[in-house]
This record gives C-alpha cells, sequence and structure tokens, in this order.
C-alpha cells in the first residue's frame, strides 16, 4: 500500500475537523477499553500468561530461521506448498501467479493485515480477478474503496448511517434495493451477498494469525466465520503471513490465543478459531485442493537484526491503539498506511523510511498506555523514542526545534547562566501577563495558543531566587 | 516573599521518627516547570519534606532534567544536561522531584550512559536514590496524614509518567483525605493523558487541544472547582484550557494542598499583585 504519511499533519487536522469521524470515534472510545479491562479481571493469570507469551515469542524469534524451516516442512509434508516472498512485490506476484495457475475468476478474502501490507487486492484486480473481501467490516471499505482505519475493526471509523448508504448504492444490483437503518438488518444483507461469492470463489486468501511450526498449521480468529467458508469453500486456499507469525508448537499458539482476543475485544475467545493444514486428504468431506502459504518478509529480517526486533513479539491485537488517546482523537486514516497507532507509528517508519513518516513516532505523549496493556509487553514508547532518536542523528526532524534543544541544552549546562535567564523569564512573563495571571496569545509560541488553550503566567519569582534569599534570612 | 512559613500548618504528629540524627538529607530538585512558574510548588515540597522529618537542601547548580532533549531523540544533549544534574546532587541521601515526569527522567539516566562506566555508574546511585515527592512522603517517609484544611469540592488528574511509569495512583489520594474538609470526586478517564506531552503539545496543537478539552470536559462533569495533580506540564496544559474555557476551576499542584499553601491564586487564575515581586 502506498504510505501517505508524509502528510500526517494535514491528514489529523482534518480528522479532527471531520464531524461524523468524530461521532464514529467517541462512540467507539470507550468500547474495548473497558471490555479488555472486564476481560483482564476475569482472568487472574493474565498477567503470568503475558509472560509465557513474551518467553514464547523471543525464544522463536531468536531461533526463528530453524522453526519456520520446521514450519516450511509439515507444510510440505501435509501437501501443501511454501512460498518465500522477501518483498511486498514479490508476494503480489506469488499470489497472482498462483490465481492465474488456478485458472480463477472469483476470490474471496478474509482479513489479512499482511495482505493490505503488501497491496494483494490492488494488484489482483489489476491482474482482472474479482476480489471480494468477506470480513463484514474489511467489506464495508471495500465498498467504500477505503483502506482499514483499524487493525481489527477496520470500519470503525464509519457510521451506521454511512453503512447503510454504502449498502444501498452497492446491493441494487443483487436486487436488494430497501434502505436500511437496523445493523442486524445489513449484517443479513451482506450475509446474503457474501453468501453467493463464497460458492463462486475460485481461490480463498486468508491470513494468520498463528503459523504452528510442529504441525504446519495455520490459524485464524474470526467472529463471523468467513474465514472457515473463505479457506474451505473455495478450490484453492492461499494463507499470506508474515514471517513473525509462527510458533513452535499448538500449545504455544494456545496461550497466545488466550491473550489475543481478551486484548484486542475483550472476549475470552473469539467466536471462531480455525484450523487449516494442507489440501483436502483423501476421505475429506470438504477443503481446498491445493494449500498454499506466502510467508512474507518485507522487512521483518531488517527488525529482527536491529534494535526493533521486540516490535515482532506484535500479535496485532489492536490494544495499543484501543488505549491511544491520539488514536482516539484522529482515527486510523491520518497515519496514512496500513498500521495506525502505537504500533503503526513503530512499524511504518521502518517500512517506508523515516522521512516519509517521521511525524508518526513524534505524535505521541509516550503516556505509556499502549505498553501497559500490550499483552506481549513490547515497550512502545521506548521504540518510539528510539526512532525519533534515529531520526534526529539523520537530521530529519524540524531545524528550528534542533536549535532550540541545542541552546535549551547549553544553559542547562550553564547553571548561573540559566539562573539569569530565567528569573528575566519569570519576572517578564508574569508583568507582561499582569493581573490577568494568563496569556490569551503570545508571539513565538503560537504552537501551544494553537491548541485551544490560554498560558498560566508564571508566579513573577523563580523558586531558586526565593529560596535564595530564604537561606540569607535564616543565616542571619 | 509571604507565602510561605506563616501559613503553614502544624506537622503531622505522625511522622515516623526513625531516632535522633536519623534525618535524611534530601535534595529537591525543583524542576525547571515549578522553578520559573510555579515556586510555591517548591516550596510546599520543602515544607512537606520538612515535617516528614527531612533536612532539605537545595543544590544550586541544578537546571532542567533533560527530558525535552531525550524525548526528542536528541540523547547525547540529554546527557550532557544529565552530567549536570548527577554531580549537583551526588551529596544527597535522596533525590525528591515534585514531579513524577521528571523523576521518571532521572531514573532513566543510566540508559544515556551505556557506553560510558564511570557515568554510568553515577547515574544509577542518582537513579537509585530518586524518587517522586509524594510517593517519597508516603512510601519512604511512612507518611500518611497531614494536618492541614482546604474545604474545597476537588478531583485528581493522575499524570501518566507518574502514574504508570512509577506506579502513583494511590499514594496522593491517601493524604488527600486526611485533609480537613476536601471532597475528592473522580473524574471519568482520569488515567487517560491529558495531551500535554512535553514538546508534544506544541509541535501537534490541534491533538493536543483536542485531548485536553477532553480532559477539561471529564474535569467540569464531576462538579469539582479545584483540579489538582502532581506534573506542572500536565496542570499548566490543563489550566491553559480551564482558563479559555473561563469556566471559574483552579488548578494547584497537589503539594501546594497538602502543605496547606493553596491559599494563592491557581494557575493562570487572576492575580492581586500583577506578577509584582514581594
Amino acid at each position: 500500500m502506498e504510505s501517505l504519511s508524509h502528510a500526517f499533519k494535514e491528514r489529523s487536522v482534518h480528522a479532527l475537523k471531520d464531524e461524523t469521524l468524530q461521532v464514529a470515534l467517541h462512540r467507539a472510545k470507550d468500547g474495548f477499553a473497558v471490555k479488555r479491562a472486564k476481560a483482564v479481571e476475569g482472568l487472574p493469570e493474565f498477567d503470568a500468561l503475558r509472560d509465557r507469551a513474551v518467553a514464547i515469542k523471543n525464544h522463536t524469534l531468536e531461533h526463528l530461521d530453524h522453526y519456520l524451516e520446521r514450519y516450511a516442512d509439515a507444510v510440505e509434508r501435509s501437501g501443501g506448498t511454501v512460498h518465500w516472498a522477501s518483498s511486498a512485490e514479490d508476494a503480489r506476484r506469488i499470489v497472482v501467479d498462483i490465481c492465474r495457475a488456478a485458472d480463477a475468476k472469483m476470490i474471496t478474502k478474509g482479513k489479512s493485515m499482511v495482505g493490505e501490507e503488501v497491496g494483494v487486492n490492488g494488484a489482483l484486480e489489476e491482474a482482472g480477478f474479482e476480489v471480494v473481501e468477506t470480513d463484514l467490516g474489511e467489506y464495508i471499505i471495500q465498498l467504500a474503496h477505503e483502506p482499514p482505519s483499524h487493525i481489527i475493526v477496520p470500519a470503525v471509523h464509519k457510521t451506521r448511517g454511512q453503512i447503510a448508504d454504502l449498502f444501498h448504492e452497492n446491493h441494487a444490483k443483487y436486487g436488494l434495493t430497501r434502505k436500511l437503518s437496523e445493523v442486524p438488518e445489513m449484517v443479513n444483507e451482506a450475509r446474503q451477498v457474501l453468501r453467493s461469492k463464497y460458492l463462486a470463489a475460485d481461490v480463498g486468501i486468508t491470513g494468520a494469525n498463528f503459523l504452528i511450526a510442529e504441525t504446519g498449521t495455520s490459524v485464524i480468529v474470526t467472529n463471523e466465520g468467513n474465514g472457515d467458508l473463505t479457506c474451505s469453500l473455495p478450490r484453492v486456499h492461499i494463507v499470506t503471513a508474515g514471517i513473525e507469525k509462527v510458533v513452535p508448537t499448538a500449545e504455544d499458539a494456545s496461550t497466545l490465543l488466550r491473550l489475543l482476543a481478551r486484548s484486542a475485544t475483550g472476549q475470552d475467545m473469539t467466536t471462531y478459531t480455525t484450523f487449516s493444514t494442507g489440501p483436502k486428504r483423501e476421505g475429506d468431506p470438504d477443503g481446498p485442493e491445493e494449500y498454499h502459504v506466502v510467508l512474507i518478509d518485507n522487512g521483518r529480517s531488517t527488525m529482527l537484526a536491529d534494535q526493533f526486533r521486540e516490535m515482532l513479539r506484535c500479535i496485532r491485537c489492536g490494544a495499543c491503539m484501543n488505549h491511544c488517546p491520539v488514536y482516539g482523537a484522529i482515527g486510523g486514516h491520518a497515519y496514512g498506511w496500513v498500521y495506525p497507532g502505537p504500533m503503526g507509528s513503530v512499524l511504518t517508519p521502518l517500512s517506508v523510511g523515516l522521512k516519509e513518516a517521521g511525524n508518526l513516532p513524534n505524535a505521541c505523549t509516550l503516556n505509556g498506555h499502549c505498553a501497559e496493556v500490550c499483552p506481549v509487553r513490547i515497550p512502545l514508547p521506548d521504540l518510539l523514542r528510539t526512532l525519533r532518536h534515529r531520526e534526529y542523528q539523520l537530521k530529519l526532524g524540524l531545524k528550528p526545534l534542533r536549535w532550540g534543544l541545542a541552546a535549551w541544552v547549553w544553559f542547562t549546562a550553564h547553571p548561573r547562566i540559566y539562573r539569569i535567564g530565567t528569573r528575566v523569564q519569570a519576572r517578564m512573563l508574569a508583568l507582561l501577563a499582569g493581573r490577568k495571571g494568563r496569556f490569551t496569545r503570545m508571539p513565538l509560541a503560537g504552537g501551544w495558543f494553537k491548541g485551544g488553550r490560554d498560558l498560566p503566567a508564571p508566579q513573577g519569582e523563580t523558586f531558586m531566587a526565593v529560596w535564595k534569599r530564604r537561606q540569607k534570612d535564616s543565616a542571619r | 516573599m509571604q507565602w510561605c512559613d506563616e501559613r503553614m500548618s502544624e506537622p503531622s504528629p505522625r511522622v515516623p521518627a526513625d531516632g535522633p540524627g536519623d534525618r535524611p538529607r534530601v535534595g529537591l530538585f525543583v524542576t525547571c516547570l515549578a522553578d520559573i512558574y510555579r515556586p510555591n510548588v517548591g516550596l510546599a515540597a520543602v515544607a512537606l519534606l520538612e515535617k516528614a522529618g527531612c533536612v532539605v537542601e537545595v543544590p544550586a547548580s541544578q537546571t532542567c532534567c533533560g527530558q525535552p532533549s531525550y524525548n526528542n531523540g536528541d540523547l547525547a544533549g540529554a546527557a550532557r544536561t544529565a552530567r549536570q544534574t548527577i554531580a549537583a546532587f551526588e551529596d544527597c541521601d535522596y533525590v525528591v522531584v515534585p514531579s513524577g515526569s521528571c523523576a521518571g527522567m532521572l531514573m532513566d539516566y543510566p540508559k544515556l550512559f551505556e557506553d560510558q562506566p564511570r557515568w554510568r555508574e553515577r547515574a544509577e546511585a542518582m537513579a537509585a536514590k530518586t524518587h517522586e515527592l509524594i510517593s517519597f512522603l508516603t512510601d519512604i517517609r511512612g507518611l500518611d496524614a497531614v494536618t492541614t484544611r482546604f474545604s474545597r469540592r476537588v478531583t485528581y488528574h493522575d499524570s501518566c509518567h507518574g502514574l504508570r511509569a512509577l506506579g502513583i495512583k494511590e499514594q496522593p489520594r491517601r493524604l488527600l483525605a486526611s485533609v480537613e474538609g476536601l471532597e475528592l470526586v473522580e473524574m471519568a478517564d482520569a488515567e487517560i493523558c491529558c495531551g500535554f506531552g512535553g514538546t508534544f503539545c506544541v509541535k501537534y496543537p490541534e491533538i493536543s487541544g483536542r485531548m485536553v478539552a477532553d480532559k477539561a470536559s471529564d474535569i467540569s462533569a464531576t462538579g469539582a472547582r479545584v483540579v489538582l495533580g502532581g506534573d506542572l506540564g500536565c496542570l499548566l496544559n490543563i489550566a491553559g484550557r480551564l482558563g479559555r474555557e473561563g469556566n471559574g476551576i483552579s488548578v494547584y499542584h497537589v503539594a501546594e494542598v497538602l502543605a496547606g499553601m493553596a491559599d494563592v491564586p491557581g494557575l493562570g487564575d487572576p492575580t492581586d499583585s500583577g506578577g509584582r515581586a514581594r
């Protein structure tokens, strides 16, 4: 997917002014956070599970080559085919080639963030295939020709009214012309449309929440059952997955599954957890004839080798964005690429470059809420700060900020001059503010006031001056 | 200076006495914001520490904790500032900071000297003896009550660094519960960031502005007339928004209330003196 992250500032301001978006965001605001808190409260061993999950992920990443090979062997043993894609381009080409070889026309898709990352849909449509997203949220944004704005609820930015309009516009061709207003009616109508697509599809593409090395199994979690239909009805099933999705055993996957839904939606388990291993065997009542796995690197092995390895523990639950006040204010589209919120602010610059996405790691108050809720304890604020350091070293940030910081550091290292400067500043500001006690505007400090706030004035003397005088007085 | 000693309330009788001569030497790192904007916070901190049986020192060569550099990626700059702070406080038994954010920064100093073993050692010693003010009073000095009076309905904003990095949540509430006449009403989303975030608030003012507007409406909804918190950065942001809204809610650092020194105008409130020295 093409990045629009360079325009983060403009896009975020636009998002703040978008009243419909704000309604949608406001409604979603507390839902997931409250549900997660309840789910965690109901599982006393949640923190112990997190520790185990971290250990599983760290161990796997430490030996990633070994587990990937084990996984690939197991897939081949079960009759499937493994394809290695080092770049997004590779991944697109591989998927298109498989679909061509299968002589496919219609392709159904389960929700796959790595699919969005490498731009599978665009490549398939360009190659002349009809692609239908089957996750309801993905289906909605596909109709709207928009990217997802959240990694687990891709259409969270849409209001019910907007969705009703989209269905009204797009479903007439199926003879469904009634304008709907209730959620169950809309879900039913989408189901009705999608059912015919499932049956007609030649290829089904899903992502993977986990890949189990010992068995060659891919695991997906859904709440709509669309994943099952996508991977079992078509002739060909393609799994697209990042290389970091592999875990050693089914037991390990089970540990991570216990964390995933609780962290994501506050459910104990998702409604469906689907395990698929290889194509249909002799005697199986159903299943695909061909089973392909596309293992995608696309920058992950670079992350594995540098300071950002911990990011590869991410299980894509979305808890960080559900608890991020910046995400809550502007939604996911402002971030400009596939992954929004805190995890996206780490991943995006690593994928599309700091020059393109330098705003993302900076657009964070380092409040730490994301790290607090992360099921695999990724120190997101620290990683964001590391990216800021990298940006600083590459001299990519704002020049005036660099100069300002350099001047401030010089002052902090010269206490006598610092004392004089702060005394003058405190006194001047207090005098200028007068009895009002605050400023409503000030030259050179426009940023502060742009936030719709006044600036309280200092009391007038610095503490250090008061303290010095007090020491003198008491000595007398 | 008239907003200090004579208005202090009586010390709490429940300060632990570990025995004569056991008065730790506490270095007060006042923070640049309290130094410049709110000396009353520094004086309140001194008063509270003295009542908790500490000998308070204020090293004259202290400046800033280095967060502006640290959080903007200038680690070398942050290290330069950190060396200044480390040297200034080396002789103290403890370093106490009336800010969770700046205290957290001091505790992070070892990260700045990974390749400099000698400085790293000094930074580790600094980090080990650094505490945020309120949690120092309760957790280290065993203070669990004050004897001050503040007959107002207040709400409390949990600043993120104090809350998440240092686990400060219950300590200020415990002490506030002992303030005579004070009624604490919790706001919705007290643990959600106010949108200050250091330079974030000027780099992304529109987002920051939305966050603090949400915070202000949660505050207003409590019916409290006063907001308290433990970090001046957040409090300046919140006071700035409440002042713009003009709804007459005052903002104080929690130390000012606990020390009985909140009888000066709140942050950004109108003042009789007009900033003139006294």
